[in-house]
């Protein structure tokens, strides 16, 4: 070794740069100082199989299952130097009893083995009690399929039982909240939904009782899990003793396919996973994001979406004729819609947009304006009280994506002058798409009476769908694609995980239509796809930094300073500071 | 390659003309319908049980149904047990299984009221579309709770496509009672 720079050891080498170097079955690789042992194997890509480690939470350790063979090298005796191979590492003195990788971080020249048969001995025989008092209930288990006692059992776990005794009774089918059913005998003691609720949620009303075999999960007496954050516990929950009211015994999860979308219930806009089976919707999951919701979501977003088999949704384009909606095509509709709004003076018309939509829809809302003439384009604030968590101030999923599209500081303000002209009558007719404005922006049915022409692009059959004289079905936010910037100024997209039903569109087709049919004939711009569309907006707003649909990263991402953070995610940051939990 | 030359074969002046052997022909038919008439045929025995016309059986006045073996494979059905209880928890595993997707379940929550609360999980619905069913026994194979079986009826007609599903009803008297242990009903477990 002539060359000067290798004079130095691995060792400095790593520290030089803030870490360690770890020997992972076999393997050097160098990892963050302090970095659990858990997430080094990861990072070596060796599958350590853990039930009560969770990043998010503290570890306690308490499932044993992560067991792996740890070796130092030996403490030199007082003025021996350490010695050396050739490779630069001392010998790597091996224990012979297994530690738990989740709660232990690695060490300098530290030695790990995820396979062998130590290790392989431990992880059999931890799985057999886990076993001992598991019902074989998985045909009937909502968790099979999902269930990390199944995968592993599978693969660590002995064919048969040795157990010939009778198992523990243990409560079943316990209702411990509004939204969740516990299953005691299931339960593998791991303590996630335990910390979950008293770490992240702050409301820590789950709890072990009794000792030894007979331990269980309970809720405090006289207390029922009703927090809004109470269904993340079914997520993390490895086994089948927590499950969801909501989706339970309604589909095995292997027949569900999986999109990644973000939630559009408020500013969060929280990433998610859509569960669906032909076209309904069977449950939304939250999909980690560090930046924005975790691996968290709250129980009231996560339960209310609009899927196609709703019964309410608008199937097919309606125009009110003597009072009464009748079912039209396409064409009719829009050739109606279209000479209906050229009968008005431009400034007789408003068109209505939402915060509620896509950043593509929005500029098809302002290309429509610009083609009626009209600078009257708002959008309806929608405000709520924000919980300190993940739930924003703001209701609409995309406001700060509506204040870049349509070049407008806050194009919520024009609302009230909008509500006043159209009670004095000075507006005529007016466009409004994904909004129903009885219930949000303060017009009563008798003002919407007041006007001569509501033309409207609705998902279900709200108050102005009914008030309209022409309505457009259009597609709820599972049922399409396209971006949204949330109150962090995160760009994110949304993924069809549904077809919109009956003679439904997607609303950017529905509005180009309409606005093809105002001009007369279309324009070689016109876009024919959302691609295309897209492209032409990010090419109109520099912000977007060349983000079209499908540059957009999964987990989104930051185009806008808008200096709101995130509460749950700034205290997820101060823990993992603290170190308390790997994050 | 070898090349094999193959040399016509002599033939006499008799067989040359082709009758004798459209005769020899003719003789082991008549044979055979007089044989018949007398009702000795070789299917008109016990072991085939046919109509003595010649080995036809005379299908459906006649049928073989006694003869099929335990494992022959006829339509699949659910099964109860001793105690009229439904056997199937609504698993799906068959209608994963099933190669031309046959069947469709929608499962269903047991009330806590019922006295079998704890098995918790029931089929609200379950069809069997017969138009599509390839008879292939995987359900029966994949079924953990052994509640559907393959049974030796295979004639199921119908007059429209919705007249060949099976619904649950259907399934279940089609199917009837198998008796042994399904650890669900069991106190203990």
């Amino acid at each position: 070794m002539s060359d000067s720079t290798t004079t130095q050891l691995p060792k400095d080498r790593a520290a030089e740069k803030g870490m360690v170097n770890v020997q992972i079955d076999g393997h050097w690789i160098q990892v963050p100082r302090g970095t659990r042992m858990i997430e080094a194997c990861k990072i070596a890509e060796k599958e350590v199989p853990h039930y009560c480690y969770h990043p998010k939470l503290s570890s306690p350790g308490n499932c044993r299952m992560c067991l792996v063979q740890m070796g130092m090298p030996a403490r030199p005796a007082p003025g021996e130097e350490p010695t050396y191979g050739d490779d630069g590492y001392q010998e790597i003195g091996w224990m012979p009893r297994p530690v738990i990788a989740c709660a232990n971080t690695v060490g300098e020249n530290m030695g790990i083995r995820t396979t062998g048969d130590l290790v392989e001995k431990c992880r059999e025989g931890v799985m057999e009690f886990l076993l001992i008092n598991h019902p074989l209930d998985c045909p009937i288990c909502d968790q099979a399929g999902e269930c990390r006692l199944q995968e592993f059992s599978v693969e660590h776990g002995k064919g048969e039982s040795r157990f010939k005794e009778d198992k523990v009774k243990k409560p079943k089918n316990v209702k411990i909240g509004p939204r969740i059913r516990l299953d005691d005998e299931r339960c593998i003691m791991c303590s996630r939904c335990i910390r979950f609720m008293d770490e992240v949620a702050d409301d820590p009303v789950l709890g072990f009782s009794e000792r030894g075999t007979h331990t269980t999960v309970g809720i405090y007496p006289g207390r029922e899990l009703t927090n809004n954050y109470g269904l993340n516990t079914v997520d993390i929950c490895p086994v089948g003793a927590l499950t969801s009211n909501d989706f339970r015994f309604q589909m095995r999860t292997w027949f569900l396919k999986e999109t990644d979308s973000i939630d559009t219930n408020c500013g969060t806009g929280a990433n998610i996973t859509i569960w669906t089976r032909g076209n309904k919707i069977f449950r939304i999951t939250p999909r980690q994001n560090d930046e924005v919701n975790s691996c968290w979501i709250p129980d009231s977003h996560r339960l209310s979406y609009t899927c196609p088999t709703d019964d309410d949704r608008l199937t097919a384009c309606l125009i009110k004729a003597d009072g009464v909606h009748e079912e039209t095509c396409w064409e009719n509709a829009l050739d109606a819609a279209a000479d209906a709004l050229k009968q008005y003076d431009a400034n007789e018309i408003a068109v209505i947009a939402s915060a509620r939509q896509t950043n593509e829809e929005l500029f098809m809302m302002r290309t429509l304006a610009s083609e009626l003439g009209s600078d009257r384009l708002a959008i309806v604030a929608r405000a709520q009280t924000p919980d300190e968590m993940l739930v924003s101030s703001d209701k609409n999923p995309n406001t700060t994506g509506a204040k870049l599209i349509l070049d407008d500081k806050n194009p919520a303000d024009k609302m009230d002058a909008i509500c006043e002209s159209i009670r004095s009558g000075q507006i005529k007719a007016i466009v409004v798409a994904s909004e129903d404005l009885t219930e949000a922006a303060q017009l009563t049915n008798e003002d919407l009476d007041n006007l001569e022409l509501i033309v409207s692009l609705n998902t279900s059959a709200s108050a102005t769908a009914q008030a309209s004289d022409i309505v457009f079905p259009g597609a709820s936010s599972t049922e399409k694609r396209g971006s949204m910037i949330n109150v962090a100024g995160r760009l994110q997209k949304l993924n069809a995980a549904c077809i919109p039903p009956g003679d439904a569109r997607v609303d950017w087709e529905a509005i180009r239509d309409l606005i093809n049919a105002l001009s007369g004939e279309p324009s070689n711009d016109t876009p024919q796809s959302i691609d295309q569309l897209s492209e032409i907006i990010t090419k109109s707003f520099d912000v977007l930094n060349d983000y079209t649909l499908s540059k957009i990263p999964n987990s989104g991402v930051t185009v806008i300073e808008t200096g709101v953070s995130i509460p749950l995610i700034d205290r997820e940051t101060a823990r993992k500071a603290t170190g308390e939990i790997v994050g | 390659m070898a090349t094999i030359k193959v040399t016509r074969p002599k033939l006499t002046l008799l067989e040359k003309i082709y009758l004798p052997a459209v005769i020899k022909g003719l003789c082991i038919t008549f044979m055979h319908a007089i044989r018949s008439m007398l009702g000795k045929t070789p299917g008109a025995n016990e072991n085939f049980n046919s109509s003595g016309l010649g080995v036809t059986m005379q299908y459906p006045e006649q049928k073989w149904d006694d003869q099929l073996p335990d494992y022959y494979r006829g339509v699949p059905a659910l099964v109860t047990d001793e105690e009229q209880r439904e056997r199937c928890v609504s698993c799906q595993l068959c209608e994963f299984i099933c190669p031309p997707k046959a069947i469709a379940i929608i499962p269903d929550e047991i009330e806590s009221d019922d006295p079998w609360a704890k098995v918790e999980k029931r089929p609200k619905e379950f069809d069997i579309d017969m138009t599509r069913c390839i008879y292939c026994g995987m359900c029966e194979e994949v079924c953990p709770e052994q509640a559907i079986y393959l049974r030796k009826d295979y004639a199921m007609t119908g007059l429209s496509r919705e007249d060949m599903v099976n619904d649950k009803k259907r399934l279940y008297e089609i199917g009837g009672v198998r008796t042994g242990l399904v650890n669900k009903w069991n106190e203990i477990k």
